[in-house]
């Protein structure tokens, strides 16, 4: 695994969220990633970008152009010193089309990337990093 | 940690000439330089030795996958893209690298003859430098390779699966052989796009040639179907052969109101129907 | 403040989502289209998104609400000019928009919303 250029943008306000979407759309095309992963990976980080801000009291999202062997592809870690999400299980019921769970769009962005890691816990903050391959 | 030595540095700028010379001897004799222009081979070695100068500078092997490489590898990038073109392969692209070994070795060996030990230390710290632009040579070429062939791939996907229009807001997508995962998302999103272009309010998938239909194709047509739905069009799938049927019926797969034809014409007739155009034979 | 223009065209109302919608903006909108439905007794709201390429949760819900507020006000509303990447999205995460019409286009949604009418 390589890091071909990284960095990290705040994500405190809804500004920052457009932001992230723009630079997070931005990578993906630098990558040659296609237009339908593309759209994926942009709603996937809209929805963690908004968690971080208004749940996680604000926070960062680090990014990534990562090459493995063949394959490159665009990770992005956001994270927060919120309050942390208490109930995992809950958080990760689909909030989507019940319209119950936490509704934090956190199984949407599950099924919209290739990878996802969840680490969080009450008062340690949450992190969450995604990764989508072209 | 042994590392480049100031003096190697210093010998690599001074002899750009002498080692150019040597190692276009060298390129001619192995038959590399075969469909290649003689000036571009010229430029090129000259733009290698340059940066080669400046990442030697910088600290060597280790300073290629660094911001300071980003030079020298996208100089490789791009000549592995020309070679690729002219039709060189892998091995032929990166011993335009390698071969570059005998001409600096025999240049170290001159340089340090009085001192075995360090000749060694240094002959190995160039080795790993040349070594490691080598190898991101033959990975870049590859990864364009791979790059080719999957766009041709998705050409051939789209040309093997074409969107017909069968009237005025009826589209259909005869779907033929085996429907994997990868094919059957390129044939959707082309039938979307179409859908959009045309401003066509009916899409028929003709799945007649289709085998076999399981849980996963099933799916994936499904979520087709949805897509469509969802961006203001409708769907409907003929060619259901009986097997088929069966399959779907076993499988317990909930085909969520999407309505099903035996066959393509039964499909345009009702496709026809909905847009509210009638057939006529025009009286003799 | 910035708001999202609404168009009136006859019967119904136009609405074109082109920028970055946030909070305060959705929130505006939802007040100024309630307005206007009432206002003019519009029998239908187009919503305009050919302009959006990605639909996050944010604006799912948004149009969830449009179309609930204006149902109460006996409008009907029709989603239009939805992208395919967008729509392919859209089915991968589950979201199936319950109570939204939608049409290709804006003619296409006029089309729809008068038929509609007529038949009430």
């Amino acid at each position: 695994m390589n890091v071909r250029v990284s960095g990290t943008q705040p994500v405190n306000i809804e500004q920052d969220v457009v932001l992230a979407r723009q630079l997070a759309r931005k990578l993906a095309q630098d990558c040659g990633m296609r237009l339908i992963d593309l759209t994926k990976l942009v709603t996937a980080v809209s929805e963690l970008a908004r968690n971080t801000m208004t749940y996680g009291g604000g926070g960062v999202m680090d990014w990534q152009i990562i090459e493995d062997g063949m394959r490159t592809g665009v990770r992005l870690t956001f994270r927060d010193e919120g309050p942390g999400i208490p109930d995992l299980k809950l958080a990760m019921t689909d909030g989507w089309t019940s319209g119950g769970g936490l509704g934090l769009g956190l199984t949407g962005a599950k099924r919209l990337v290739d990878d996802f890691d969840l680490e969080t816990a009450p008062g340690a903050g949450t992190r969450v990093m995604i990764c989508k391959w072209t | 940690m042994a590392a480049l030595h100031q003096r190697t540095v210093n010998l690599l700028k001074k002899s750009d000439v002498e080692l150019a010379v040597r190692w276009m001897a060298d390129l001619e004799a192995s038959g590399s330089t075969r469909n290649l222009k003689v000036d571009d081979i010229k430029q090129q070695m000259a733009e290698f030795l340059r940066l080669l100068n400046a990442i030697a500078n910088d600290g060597g092997s280790q300073t290629v996958g660094s911001a300071q490489g980003d030079e020298v590898r996208q100089f490789l990038e791009k000549l592995s893209q020309q070679r690729a073109l002219v039709g060189q392969d892998a091995q032929q692209t990166a011993y335009f690298i390698f071969s570059l070994k005998g001409p600096l070795f025999a240049l170290l060996q001159t340089e340090y003859s009085d001192d075995a030990s360090l000749l060694a230390e240094q002959l190995w710290e160039l080795s790993q430098l040349l070594d490691t632009l080598g190898m991101h040579t033959i990975r870049t070429y590859q990864k364009s390779r791979e790059a080719v062939i999957k766009r041709q791939q998705e050409e051939l996907l789209e040309l093997s699966t074409p969107v017909v229009k069968l009237w005025d807001g009826v589209l259909a997508l005869p779907m033929i052989g085996t429907l994997d995962s990868q094919r059957t998302q390129v044939v959707m999103e082309s039938l979307l796009q179409r859908i959009v272009d045309t401003g066509s309010e009916i899409a028929i998938i003709d799945i007649t040639g289709v085998p076999t239909v399981d849980t996963l194709v099933a799916q994936h047509l499904l979520k087709t179907v949805t897509a469509i739905r969802l961006m203001g069009a409708d769907c409907i799938i003929s060619g259901v052969r009986p097997q088929i049927a069966q399959t779907i019926v076993h499988l317990g797969l909930d085909l969520q109101g999407v309505v099903t034809k035996a066959n393509l014409a039964d499909a345009l007739a009702l496709a026809l129907r909905r847009l509210g155009v009638t057939v006529a034979k025009a009286s003799v | 403040m910035e708001r999202i223009p609404i168009l009136q065209m006859g019967d119904f109302l136009l609405v074109t989502i082109q920028v970055d919608m946030h909070d305060q903006l959705a929130l505006t909108l939802q007040d100024d289209l309630s307005e206007r439905i009432s206002q003019i007794s519009a029998r239908g709201v187009l919503i305009d998104i050919s302009a959006l390429d990605m639909v996050d949760s944010f604006i799912g819900r948004m149009i969830g609400m449009i179309s609930g507020l204006s149902r109460i006000m006996d409008a009907e509303t029709v989603l239009v000019g939805m992208q395919p990447a967008v729509a392919i999205t859209l089915v991968e995460l589950g979201m199936t928009l319950p109570g939204v019409s939608t049409a290709l286009n804006v003619e296409r949604g006029m089309t729809l919303l008068r038929a509609r009418a007529a038949s009430q």
